[in-house]
């Protein structure tokens, strides 16, 4: 079983996704912001992080840099899912090492299309 | 809605686009037709079989039809098809057509144009091992006003997030407000025609790979028999068809047989007629 860190400040947000998540069979973590989501990693690392970009303590974008330079931090699969959805955020989260990039709102057709772009299912 | 208004409609669409409606797909018309009915102030269903049922204006019956057969669509469908085109085929079309250097494609049925768009975007990203090879995919569909949502290229955040890796979104669409917009250049890739399955289409030449895919299951065995046997005119024997993945010829069509390890690719069975011309033809 394949684990997902879900990174929302939403917690409507984490259920949706997690309950997505898990009927596609993926062992489920979740995390409230950027802090908590890199505490997490370093603990544990996920195969996929899925990550909001606007929380409060530490953003989505400073999350995926901190998680690049960490030791394993190249391993997950970083999938940004969040409102920002020009061309620029896209960009710079490519740029930060984001694997994929769903914008809101989304549903399971396009989490599981992202997820399986990314050879996660 | 009566069973002689059902069958009334089954009918007319089968002659017009080959659908085949069975009884268990009959809340398709109910949600599909009554926006056609309504954009012509008609009240219910009823009101619109009347109409249908009287001398109705064919552009009535078109926008019927075309609402009963448009289906919705997405990037990279399936995503394997689109694999073994880049890792199976094209490495072949590359050795086979080495001389003359062009490919044809043919993407049948291409809806609002995510399957060509799809095979562009693919060429254009290969195409450092294809200098000056021409490419030429042409689309087709039964509705025009599909195949103009495809000619425009833009599509809604909902349909660009379906299929469509982050990479090639950034690479090759344009943002418009909430929309997106396939760039210039690969919409320049695809040539659109409106084109039933149910006519005779071998005017449009010989093409080297033919996309269609979940096509043949809106239709009844004798036309999926028909449209196969038309397809297997327009492709040399070591050309390919692609069918959907709950497609087959098996017992429709001896035109064609699948090809080992690629589950999804059909080549055309060249008829012992044909081998002995070619034998004798070597001969000579």
């Amino acid at each position: 079983m394949k684990s997902c860190l879900i990174v929302d400040d939403s917690r409507v947000v984490r259920k949706v996704a997690r309950r997505i998540l898990e009927d596609l069979h993926f062992t489920i973590e979740e995390a409230a912001d950027g802090k908590l989501a890199l505490d997490a990693c370093l603990k544990h690392m996920p195969d996929v992080v899925l990550l909001d970009w606007n929380m409060p303590v530490m953003n989505g974008i400073d999350f995926l840099r901190q998680l690049r330079r960490a030791p394993g931090g190249d391993s997950p699969v970083v999938v940004f899912c969040t409102t920002e959805n020009d061309i620029q955020h896209i960009q710079e989260a490519i740029g930060a090492g984001a694997n994929e990039y769903i914008m809101k709102p989304f549903d399971s057709d396009i989490l599981q299309a992202k997820f399986a772009q990314v050879g996660l299912l | 809605m009566t069973g002689d208004d059902f069958d009334f409609l089954c009918r007319l669409l089968k002659d017009r686009s080959g659908l085949t409606l069975t009884r268990d797909k009959a809340y398709l018309l109910e949600s599909r037709l009554l926006p056609v009915a309504r954009k012509r102030n008609m009240k219910s269903l009823d009101d619109l079989i009347v109409a249908l049922r009287g001398r109705p204006e064919g552009e009535l019956v078109r926008d019927v039809v075309e609402a009963m057969t448009t289906n919705e669509s997405f990037f990279f469908r399936d995503i394997k098809p689109f694999d073994q085109f880049k890792n199976f085929i094209l490495p072949q079309l590359m050795k086979s057509r080495a001389q003359r250097k062009s490919i044809r494609i043919w993407s049948a049925a291409c809806s609002s144009g995510q399957e060509p768009y799809s095979l562009a975007m693919l060429l254009s990203e290969e195409k450092a091992k294809l200098p000056s090879w021409t490419i030429e995919i042409v689309a087709t569909d039964l509705s025009t006003e599909i195949l103009e949502k495809a000619q425009a290229g833009t599509y809604s955040q909902f349909e660009v997030q379906r299929g469509l890796p982050i990479q090639l979104l950034v690479k090759y669409f344009k943002q418009q407000g909430e929309r997106w917009q396939i760039d210039s250049g690969i919409r320049g890739m695809v040539k659109y025609r409106c084109l039933n399955l149910l006519d005779d289409f071998t005017a449009m030449g010989s093409f080297d790979v033919v996309f269609c895919r979940n096509v043949l299951i809106y239709f009844d065995q004798p036309t999926k028999t028909a449209v196969l046997e038309r397809m297997s005119r327009m492709l040399p024997p070591d050309g390919f068809l692609y069918l959907g993945g709950a497609e087959t010829v098996i017992g429709i069509s001896d035109k064609f047989q699948s090809l080992p390890e690629q589950r999804g690719i059909y080549s055309p069975v060249i008829s012992p007629s044909a081998m002995a011309q070619k034998l004798a033809a070597g001969a000579g």
